[in-house]
């Protein structure tokens, strides 16, 4: 028997949608099953989805009330999810993404280093030497929570966040890091700019990331940043 | 290119077709129209497929200059319709002409209300739909919402038949309402005290009531944990932050939240509770998946076997 049979836990969500748990807290074990029950249901119930969010230990499967019931989608989590094979190791793809970590990129990275007592360097040097895993993608378009920080430079959020953040900004909250999609408001502490747009509509695909990707951060310079077409934005 | 001019806005006018769809994954939420139901007879009662982009008006003031020969219909909230000054039936299809006036009153009862044109609006579809969510700055017209001199396109126009709902078949957009609500999600973290308390209490809708969700006030509910791990949020579910006043998700919510959820409203009831104004009263009913099941597929049967009459 597999432990992710006896682990999982299914609930009722709402009129069409069940929930299922594979775990309490983030684990890249867990996320690679998530990220492996989304294919599975995919193709399980085809045409019967309206759609999924897979989360950091938890998947969200919402289902079309005329062409099924939450009946027959628990059977179906239950009996393609319980015999769950081993064998493939679901390994994300490796995204690099450069990183132009400074002062003036990174406005709390001062702040940041003095409260975990280390030197600006150093904490660039935990950032970016640590590969991350896209553990969901919410909040804004595009915007995919990346765990887990080293413990030493997680942070919590700002007590009041800022009103704009720009596009490209690399952030810590606790120990989760992203890159702001787009301009929004925000209370994660910025510790550099991106210049690898992370959502564009217009672009295919979409997202350079995707939930299950391997993400590592790659010190860019100034220069390399506004050659790859990175803009400041404006803090506020 | 025909259609319609923006002379007015109003308030909050959108452009929607039946939401998107499929687009979780990238973060990306519904949107849609907050009553379903009334949208869908809007486009019905011009022959429109149901997934026709039609506008949502919100709490009314919308003024229009048709460019073309259509048939148009409201149908939602009782905003007076107005067509070159002359006051006309909703949930009824009108025919109008190039140079005719088309004015959107303020609600007297409801909150949104539907126009739809035959053919539907022309709008370019970002990940297939035309729905705007504001927030995202996706669909519609750059993500925005109607602007005075926008224009409208439209299919030039082709016959089309017209038809009006009968009175006794229109939904009632009545305030004091009982809506219906699955325990679900964290249920278990809130004890037979906090759930009684939230199934036997009165909430107010706040004026904190927009598309992403109603916030309501009312007797504080306080699960057993402040927060979770992150995770998918669907439509209608009911959030608990921590100063304990529900908050009712609707189209344009967050895909993913960490708070507590107590369970979920039904769609029918979340089309009508997004009817509601602030200081509207409403209180739940508990039912279980299997009859939101049932009335899902019933409203869905009714919906299909009432007959709107032939205009003209």
């Amino acid at each position: 028997m597999s432990t992710e049979a006896a682990n999982m836990r299914i609930e009722v969500a709402g009129e069409n949608a069940l929930i299922v748990y594979f775990g309490e807290k983030t684990d890249p074990r867990v996320s690679a099953q998530v990220q492996q029950a989304v294919t599975i249901l995919e193709s399980e119930l085809d045409g019967k989805l309206i759609d999924m969010v897979p989360s950091y230990a938890s998947l969200l499967v919402i289902y079309d009330q005329l062409m099924t019931d939450h009946i027959e989608v628990r059977r179906c989590i239950r009996k393609v999810l319980g015999q769950r094979h081993n064998s493939d190791n679901h390994e994300g793809n490796l995204v690099i993404l450069p990183a132009y970590y400074s002062r003036e990129s990174g406005p709390d990275l001062d702040a940041l280093a003095q409260r975990a007592d280390l030197s600006i360097d150093e904490v660039i040097k935990l950032h970016s030497e640590m590969e991350y895993r896209v553990y969901a993608i919410g909040f804004a378009p595009g915007f995919a929570y990346l765990g887990e920080v080293d413990e030493r430079i997680a942070a919590p959020r700002l007590s009041t966040p800022r009103m704009k953040v720009p596009r490209g900004a690399i952030a810590i909250a606790d120990r989760q890091t992203a890159v702001y999609p787009a301009v929004s408001p925000g209370g994660w502490n910025l510790i550099g700019l991106c210049p690898t747009r992370m959502f564009d509509p217009k672009a295919s695909p979409t997202m350079p990331v995707q939930v299950g990707d391997r993400i590592k951060f790659n010190p860019i310079s100034r220069d390399e940043f506004f050659a790859q077409g990175g803009e400041l934005g404006e803090i506020k | 290119m025909s259609g319609f001019k923006v002379i007015q806005p109003g308030l909050l006018t959108l452009i929607q077709d039946a939401g998107r769809f499929g687009q979780h994954r990238i973060g990306l939420t519904t949107g849609g129209p907050l009553d379903a139901l009334a949208f869908k007879w809007a486009n019905r009662l011009v022959d429109n497929p149901m997934n026709t982009t039609a506008l949502e008006i919100s709490f009314g003031g919308l003024v229009l200059q048709a460019e073309t020969d259509a048939q148009i219909v409201l149908a939602g909230a009782e905003m007076p319709l107005k067509i070159n000054g002359v006051e006309q039936d909703r949930w009824h299809a009108h025919k109008i002409k190039a140079g005719d006036k088309i004015e959107v009153g303020f609600s007297a009862q409801g909150a949104r209300s539907y126009l739809a044109v035959s053919g539907g609006f022309q709008v370019e579809h970002s990940f297939s739909s035309s729905a705007t969510v504001t927030r995202e700055g996706i669909g519609g017209f750059t993500g925005e919402k109607l602007q005075q001199g926008d224009y409208l396109n439209c299919q030039p126009p082709v016959e089309h038949r017209g038809f009006r709902l009968a009175e006794a078949h229109r939904p009632d957009y009545a305030d004091n309402i009982s809506l219906r609500v699955i325990t679900g999600y964290q249920q278990d973290a809130f004890s037979d005290y906090q759930k009684r308390l939230f199934f036997s209490s009165e909430y107010q809708v706040t004026d904190r009531a927009d598309r992403m969700g109603y916030r309501l006030e009312g007797p504080e509910i306080k699960p057993a944990i402040d927060g979770i791990l992150s995770e998918g949020i669907c439509h209608g579910a009911i959030q608990i932050p921590a100063d304990g006043q529900p908050i009712v998700l609707l189209n344009d919510r967050q895909t993913i939240g960490g708070y507590p959820k107590i369970g979920s409203m039904i769609a029918m009831d979340t089309a009508r509770m997004a009817q509601l104004l602030p200081g509207s009263r409403i209180t739940f009913d508990e039912i279980t998946i299997d009859d939101a099941h049932n009335l899902h597929c019933l409203a869905h049967v009714r919906f299909n076997n009432t007959e709107p009459d032939p205009v003209d």
